[in-house]
């Protein structure tokens, strides 16, 4: 059974959303780090790079399999976590502390499509 | 260090790792042929424009297409080359809005590699409970924006697309064309030709089912067949610097000269033979997810008995493929296709004797019965190699990449 | 059965292993092929040859190529290949293996890839190095696919139009297809601009002028795009590597490292890069590790770039590539060396200026590019038809003076004595 926390909201494609303010701060779920395996590298933008809701961007490798990194929201990336960079496996020991991008979303409006922690539940077995 | 098809048996499924004739070496190393510059005028090169003619109208006679192309130096080279083609027919015709291309969910990884670097949208046909392209899935995907579809037949179960007749009538009536992966050419030398089932463009890998040598990845030659209305966009394609891989096209000539007409009826089938005969001497010790007759490869799904119990993990394809290695063997592909999980593709060819085939065929069994017995065993094979598993995580992250 | 050597089957093996199946026949493991398919027809092969048979045929076709001395370049280049190196590429433990993904049996193979890496990555001064591309050609092509994935959201590539033609007719090709906005000139400064993701240049121009990139990078830079270097591996041994004239990838074809002619190939591309666009490089990559008892091994690595994992998504289509032929460059740099690459360029260049100076002494060339800086290969004007010029040298032994842009090549490498020279001169001074 993979850690899901209360206080966080998910995506079908298995990142999570903490939000602060105005920022959210997206990471992978346990279950999309424990499916993914020992990961090798974390593939991510740059800072100021604008994403959309639903789009690709970045991914996570592994020795045998990559898997696309889809946003949950829709902004301006303000910050990309560094440590991932040298240290990838941070995201397996620490999924929900390892976050990979904060945005400054435009519209708040869609953390409403997210999933809560029950219902992640369901789609994460 | 190193193992070869010359070492011992290859069984490495889609790879076709037949004997590579030593004459074909020796004519490969010609001098006449050797010390040509690829800029030289035709009339001093007649000897070269020979090679290209007949080993063109041997491929043609054997494959039912028109004619070749030999730009492409490998398989992959073969799939765009061919992609392009396809492209510049439908150009052609003034059909610009031909886009994307299908390919089932069985396909090798270069199939939409491929179609992507052509820029082409990939649209996925879902594989049935049979293995097979599933001919109602594949209707509503027709249209007039398909440029083609991607096929490889037999597919990557080495199970033959037998609704071939019909798929190739349904793209054919929506405007596409049928591209023939030749990954897995091998079974039907000699006994089915792609152009007769329909395909208007194929490649063909010669260090596959013709016998070159792989070379430990290359170099190979994937030369590419076309049926007569693509004819006139060969000019427009130019996927390689000169005139493709001379010298590996010189050994799959000598190849076929030796084969001959009489010979050639029987490489697919002594393939397909031999891949029978592993599958049904195996298949109580192993999953085999697809029961019905196989081409020359086909797939288990791991071990029947992989000797998991309390605390133990069992035993793995993974396992297996590197205990293969102890016992002298090279390893099957393994975890492909994706379709199953602990996927073993094997695939004999026609150039290795009963007597192998059975050692390999006792060696499975054993292997299978260490599994049941002492798993853990198996999870540090190989013991006997040059060196044992490798840490491959860690050679991921950190990068090392040259002597520094 | 059992008369043909590449089936070694017996009647009664084959017997063995239908009853084993529960067929009849090997036509009933065709079953599931509609008989429609069925070829039933005769192939229309020729009879099957003996081996003595095969000899002689192909003598036969090689008695109708011409022995020519080969006094041209333009991408395939006539250097001496020491005659260890086939000795070492067809032992059957190389040549007879597939690629490396079994690591543990695979050794060698990948031991010499990572050597070929660190060579190339020597030669180029760059970062890293894949395992080989097809060819040069293919490799430039593949590059610029490279530089439009490491930037993001641009659609934009200068190609300089200086680039050998069998260069530029394949990134044509390739370019074609994905609808990319190209442009293809001689001054590819000029057409910088936010949207340029990258600029490939030659370090040796189609004529053979050895070009001056200062201040290509800090310009390409500057736009967010990358530069891309073609060049001559053999020469980068004496001229300044791309490295150091600020390029981001360095690609180009190893066939002038000891590689035969062999009328275009096998030859092999090569790829190296700055550490930052390690992650988009294509093809296969072989790093270092330790086995579980700590031992230093090699295994493929980076794989998650690769078309097997990531289908559609992979930068590149590329799976066998030309490992051999890596080998073989491989064996002919360790020969080699340092000292012995300069030699080869100082005869080479010797030799190139000596006939330069000949030719022009004949009259019958002007010198389009005077005081330019040439290595192996020049070009000149030719003041008679280049046809029949190029005919006339035939006619005498030689393949040489190979029209491109109305003037004619000439290439000289290490081969070639001051005799054969002076034989070739004297051929051009009959026309």
């Amino acid at each position: 059974m993979s850690k899901i926390l209360d206080e966080l909201l998910y995506s079908d494609s298995h990142e999570w959303v903490k939000v602060d303010g105005n920022i959210a701060i997206i990471g992978v779920s346990d279950f999309a780090q424990a499916e993914m395996g020992d990961i090798t590298y974390v593939d991510v933008p740059a800072e100021g790079d604008e994403v959309s809701k639903g789009e690709e961007f970045g991914a996570l490798e592994s020795v045998k399999a990559s898997s696309e990194l889809y946003s949950p929201v829709s902004g301006v990336i303000t910050e990309v976590n560094a440590d991932l960079d040298a240290t990838p496996e941070l995201i397996n020991e620490d999924p929900y502390g390892a976050w990979i991008i904060k945005v400054e979303m435009s519209d708040k409006g869609e953390l409403d499509s997210l999933l809560n922690a029950a219902a992640y539940a369901e789609i994460a077995k | 260090m190193n193992f070869g098809v010359d070492t011992g048996f290859y069984p490495l499924g889609s790879c076709t790792m037949k004997y590579n004739p030593k004459i074909n070496e020796e004519i490969a190393s010609h001098p006449a042929f050797a010390g040509l510059h690829p800029l030289q005028p035709e009339s001093t090169v007649k000897g070269a424009k020979e090679v290209e003619e007949g080993l063109g109208k041997a491929l043609c006679a054997i494959t039912g297409m028109k004619a070749f192309t030999f730009l492409p130096c490998a398989g992959a080279h073969g799939e765009l080359t061919g992609l392009m083609l396809i492209r510049e027919y439908h150009l052609a015709h003034g059909d610009t809005a031909r886009t994307k291309v299908i390919v089932p969910d069985s396909a090798h990884g270069t199939n939409p590699a491929s179609a992507n670097v052509c820029g082409l949208e990939i649209v996925e046909v879902k594989s049935g409970a049979n293995g097979l392209v599933d001919v109602e899935s594949l209707k509503p995907l027709l249209g007039p924006d398909i440029a083609a579809i991607m096929l490889t037949n037999p597919n990557t179960l080495g199970l033959f697309e037998r609704e071939i007749g019909e798929i190739a009538k349904l793209v054919h009536g929506c405007g596409g064309l049928l591209y023939y992966d030749g990954a897995n050419m091998n079974p039907l030398i000699g006994k089915v030709r792609p152009g007769d089932m329909g395909f208007d463009v194929l490649h063909l890998n010669l260090h596959k089912s013709f016998s070159t040598p792989h070379g430990g990845g290359g170099p190979g030659s994937g030369p590419v067949g076309v049926a007569e209305r693509l004819l006139p966009c060969l000019q427009n394609v130019h996927t390689s610097g000169f005139h493709g891989n001379f010298g590996v096209m010189l050994r799959a000539y000598a190849y076929i000269l030796m084969l001959g007409r009489e010979n050639v009826k029987m490489v697919g089938p002594l393939a397909t033979l031999a891949a029978n005969y592993i599958k049904e001497s195996l298949k109580d010790d192993y999953k085999l997810p697809i029961p019905s007759v196989c081409k020359h490869e086909f797939v288990f799904d791991g071990l029947i008995n992989d000797g998991a119990r309390d605390g133990v993990a069992g035993a793995t394809t993974l396992d297996v493929a590197k205990r293969l290695l102890d016992y002298g063997f090279h390893a099957p592909t393994i975890y492909f296709p994706l379709l199953f999980h602990q996927a073993l593709m094997i695939e004999p060819t026609e150039t290795e004797s009963l007597e192998t085939l059975d050692a390999f065929i006792d060696v499975m069994h054993r292997i299978a019965e260490e599994a049941a017995k002492d798993p853990e065993m198996l999870h540090s094979a190989p013991h006997n190699a040059p060196i044992g598993r490798p840490d491959e995580t860690t050679a991921a992250r950190q990068p090392v990449l040259k002597y520094e | 059965m059992g008369t043909f050597a590449y089936f070694p089957h017996t009647e009664e093996d084959i017997r063995v292993m239908l009853k084993r199946i529960g067929v009849e026949s090997i036509d009933a493991l065709y079953s599931d092929v509609p008989a429609d398919f069925i070829y039933k027809g005769e192939y229309d092969l020729p009879d099957a040859l003996s081996e003595q048979q095969v000899r002689d045929f192909f003598d036969s076709l090689g008695s109708k190529n011409t022995k020519l001395k080969v006094f041209a370049g333009l991408g395939a280049y006539d250097h001496y290949v020491p005659a260890v190196i086939p000795y070492i590429t067809s032992r059957s433990e190389f040549l007879t293996a597939y690629t490396p993904y079994q690591c543990e049996i695979s050794q060698g193979t990948l031991r010499y890839i990572f050597e070929f890496q660190s060579m190339i990555c020597r030669l180029t001064g760059l970062d890293v190095a894949n395992a080989s591309m097809y060819d040069g050609p293919t490799a430039a092509a593949e590059a610029l696919r490279m530089a439009i994935a490491s930037t993001r959201k641009k659609n934009k590539l200068v190609v300089s139009s200086l680039l050998q033609e069998h260069v530029l007719k394949v990134i044509r090709c390739y370019m074609k297809y994905p609808g990319y906005d190209v442009v293809y000139t001689e001054d590819v400064l000029s057409e910088l601009g936010p949207d340029v993701a990258g600029v490939i240049v030659p370090s040796i121009s189609r004529h053979g002028i050895v070009q001056d990139l200062s201040g290509y990078a800090d310009a390409v830079h500057a736009a967010g795009a990358l530069l891309i270097e073609y060049c001559d591996p053999s020469a980068l041994a004496v001229l300044k590597t791309p490295a150091e004239w600020g390029a981001d990838i360095a690609v180009g074809d190893g066939q002038s490292l000891g590689i035969p002619l062999c009328y275009g190939g096998p030859y092999v591309g090569f790829m190296a890069c700055k550490q930052d666009y390690m992650r988009k490089l294509p093809g296969r990559i072989v790093g270092q590790a330790l086995d579980a008892s700590g031992k230093r091994c090699f295994v493929l690595t980076l794989q998650a770039r690769e078309q097997h994992i990531r289908r559609e998504k992979a930068t590149s289509n590329i799976c066998s590539n030309e490992s051999l032929m890596a080998l073989w460059v491989t064996v002919y740099l360790s020969l080699m060396g340092p000292e012995g690459m300069k030699k080869v360029n100082g005869l080479s260049c010797e030799g190139a200026h000596y006939l330069h100076a000949q030719l022009l002494a004949t009259g019958k060339f002007e010198d389009p590019f005077p005081g330019k800086p040439f290595l192996k290969e020049f070009c000149l004007k030719p003041l008679v038809p280049a046809e029949k010029l190029q005919q006339k040298l035939l006619d005498a032994g030689f393949f040489a003076a190979v029209s491109i842009d109305g003037y004619v090549n000439f290439c000289v490498t290490e081969k070639h004595g001051k005799d054969e020279i002076d034989a070739l001169v004297a051929a051009v001074k009959e026309v």
